[in-house]
């Protein structure tokens, strides 16, 4: 645990005793719509600006040692692969989609996928080898070496993220975007595809930071952009935050997602577990011994009446 | 050398009766050459490669699974429909041993052994799914995520399948004639089906809260916070008709065996399975309509999906339970049997729908999953050494009849 968090820990506690002594509702509340790790990081991505070079798509690769890499010219050259809409794979952690334009149909626009790095991420409330972390700096990290394969992850993904090493028969791994955690971890570093992007379409920083940037952004340049930022409240929040000059709909996002984390789905019913292993045995046993009191009931009755039958010759 | 010789052939004698019926050797195997064995033997010669191969070369070759569509048939039939449909012994537990319904007491056995049976070959079945199988007791010794509701389907599921062999234990000791352990394991029978009550209540609702993460990829008709009340409620009636199928099907095939065989007496009991099947039924169907009430979903019934959800909620559960009533009302017990195979295939369309069918409805057509013919053959091969399994334990164990030489169980 580092300093920042115990520090916030220790906010935290000073508001539950606050709340406990008196008129602290307010504090109290903000208690419960806790917004995750404070000082994550993000990234902000601004639709407008990416001109498709698909660098970061080159750096990506490069850094994970990705298979299946080609040189940064060709990455440049080929425009084919913008003609259908594509997603990650188990040797692709980030790719650039491209949409039309409703508003300029000279100007396509482009869009980079990769892992949003939820607030509460649906791959690790899924998981139940715990092989996924929501790491203090943002990163939703995956521990290979715990993960059975089951696939869950992929399933519960609400941007379809997950990759599965399906052609590997022996030692399949999930693949996914690192946000490259062992490049944020380090003082001043940033992903591989942020520091590559030529045209400053991504914008690394604190997500606090971030977020306050990119309302101003809307603010500072009325038209220019749809008011909303993909991600902010996007199931419960998401590290990777998107800004768009036209609908998020149109450039393939879904905005039918809802702002609940995926996690609380799940929640209601676990929490039936205890109460179950309380209340059935119990009920179970009761209904077992009333069995055995009507038995023995009957039975001492079948013996009365003989006996008063046997009584009687 | 004498002392030897005759424990040998006493071994030897020990295995002709066990295990080749009392027949030799020779007898036993010409006896084995029957039309169904046929059948077998071409299932098993496409079926075993086909299991070698998804284990050399992986998933990728032997299945249509994608980035998109994680889980296949291995998932949505194999351990869904497996685990729904082996709730038999669960159930008929319940009524034996808790509820203290003798007359069902014959079915005790059978059941359990197809419960038993159903889980374990649900788990070899999904094994071939996990892409690292030889994992498969991670979630329980090396790393726990508790917030999963997988992890608690992992953990009750190899609970329960320990509960059911412990249920089922006794008639292994009969017929190895171990006296001492048989009376051990009988009082342990109580025991394990409370606890069998419980985790069944839990991990067969678990395996529909699955999906109560995915309300993004599940069709709203299908999906509800009402999940996992509709598997657990459909999983009852899954253990009911099945019980139904399954003494049907062996007290024909194995009448042999019982010696005191009263046809009246399994229909009498089959009336009693079908009347309950009917209630759950009907409560089961209550259920799916107040979960659509509940998420007003209405406005999806006139659409393809809709359509096709009202097949299977009108066609495969309103129709047989009224079918069902009529059914037990005016005692015609082949119709009950003919109505609980429909509702059977009911639940296992409901669970397809579930995994697959309603399963990514927002993607478009051609990135959606349709089963790889390996996919099929793996199933299907699955499914019939757990027949073969079962005809193995049926023709040698007291499944069906007492054996002669125990007190009979006490319910």
């Amino acid at each position: 645990m580092d300093a920042k968090r115990r520090d916030f820990l220790k906010v935290l506690t000073g508001a539950g005793i606050a709340a406990l002594l008196g008129p602290g509702e307010k504090v109290l509340a903000d208690v419960a719509t806790l917004p995750g790790y404070p000082n994550q990081f993000g990234v902000l991505v601004d639709t407008t600006v990416c001109i498709g070079c698909r660098r970061c798509e080159w750096a990506c690769k490069e850094w994970n040692k990705l298979p299946n890499q080609k040189s940064l010219k060709e990455y440049e050259k080929d425009r084919s692969v913008f003609d259908r809409i594509r997603r990650t794979h188990a040797d692709t952690y980030t790719v650039v989609n491209r949409f039309p334009n409703p508003r300029d149909a000279r100007k396509p626009i482009y869009v980079k996928k990769q892992c949003m790095h939820c607030y509460e991420p649906g791959c690790a409330s899924s998981c139940f080898v715990k092989a996924f972390t929501k790491q203090p700096v943002g990163a939703v990290t995956y521990d290979a070496s715990l993960c059975v394969g089951c696939r869950y992850c992929m399933a519960a993904c609400p941007f379809d993220i997950p990759a599965y090493q399906y052609y590997d028969p022996f030692t399949p791994e999930v693949t996914k975007c690192t946000f490259c955690f062992d490049r944020i971890t380090k003082e001043g570093g940033v992903p591989a595809c942020v520091e590559i992007c030529p045209v400053e379409t991504m914008t690394f920083g604190r997500r606090s930071d971030l977020i306050e940037l990119a309302h101003k952004k809307i603010r500072d340049n009325p038209g220019k952009y749809v008011n909303h930022v993909y991600g902010e409240r996007e199931v419960g929040g998401t590290s990777w935050l998107y800004l768009s000059a036209v609908p998020f709909h149109l450039i393939g996002f879904r905005t039918d997602l809802g702002t609940v984390p995926i996690p609380t789905f799940g929640k209601p019913f676990l929490s039936l577990v205890a109460p179950v292993f309380i209340a059935i045995p119990a009920l179970c046993m009761g209904f077992y011994s009333f069995k055995k009191r009507r038995d023995r009931l009957a039975e001492k009755e079948i013996q009365s009446v003989l006996e008063s039958k046997e009584g009687k010759r | 050398m004498n002392a030897s010789t005759a424990s040998a052939q006493m071994r030897s004698h020990w295995v002709q009766e066990k295990l080749f019926l009392g027949m030799t050797f020779r007898d036993y195997i010409r006896s084995n050459y029957t039309p169904f064995n046929g059948v077998v033997l071409c299932i098993l010669i496409v079926g075993i490669p086909v299991i070698i191969y998804r284990l050399i070369y992986g998933l990728g070759p032997s299945t249509n699974l994608s980035d998109n569509n994680p889980w296949g048939i291995w998932i949505g039939f194999d351990m869904l429909c497996g685990v729904a449909l082996a709730a038999g012994g669960f159930v008929i537990g319940t009524a034996v041993h808790l509820m203290g319904m003798k007359d069902y007491g014959f079915l005790f056995r059978p059941a359990v052994l197809t419960g038993f049976l159903g889980y374990l070959f649900a788990i070899i079945a999904l094994t071939f799914d996990l892409g690292r199988y030889y994992r498969i007791p991670y979630p329980m010794v090396v790393s726990w995520g508790v917030n999963s509701v997988l992890f608690l389907v992992a953990w009750h599921v190899a609970l329960y399948l320990t509960c059911q062999f412990v249920e089922w234990c006794p008639a292994i000791w009969e017929w190895l004639h171990m006296k001492k352990l048989r009376s051990i394991f009988m009082k342990a029978t109580l025991g394990a089906t409370i606890f069998g009550v419980c985790l069944s209540m839990l991990h067969q609702s678990a395996l529909g809260s699955i999906f109560l993460l995915m309300p993004e990829k599940l069709h709203p008709l299908w999906y509800s916070e009402y999940i996992p009340l509709w598997f657990f409620m459909s999983a009852i009636v899954g253990g009911l008709v099945m019980t139904i199928i399954e003494s049907m099907a062996s007290h024909k095939i194995f009448e042999h065996q019982i010696k005191s065989h009263d046809p009246e007496r399994l229909d009498r009991v089959t009336l009693g399975l079908g009347k309950a099947t009917a209630v759950g039924l009907f409560a089961y169907f209550f259920m799916k309509v107040v979960g659509i009430a509940h998420g007003n979903s209405w406005r999806y019934l006139d659409t393809g999906y809709g359509y096709w959800y009202l097949v299977e909620v009108i066609g495969f559960v309103l129709i047989p339970a009224l079918g069902m009533t009529y059914a037990v009302q005016n005692k015609l017990v082949s119709m009950v049997r003919g109505w609980a195979i429909v509702t059977a295939l009911g639940i296992i369309l409901n669970r397809l729908n579930h995994s697959i069918i309603a399963f990514n409805w927002h993607l478009p057509w051609e990135d959606r999953y349709v089963p790889h013919w390996m996919e099929v053959v793996l199933t299907v091969t699955v499914i019939t050494i757990g027949i073969l399994t079962f005809r193995w334990i049926m023709n040698r164990m007291p499944i069906l009849y007492d054996h002669p030489d125990f007190e009979p169980e006490q319910h």
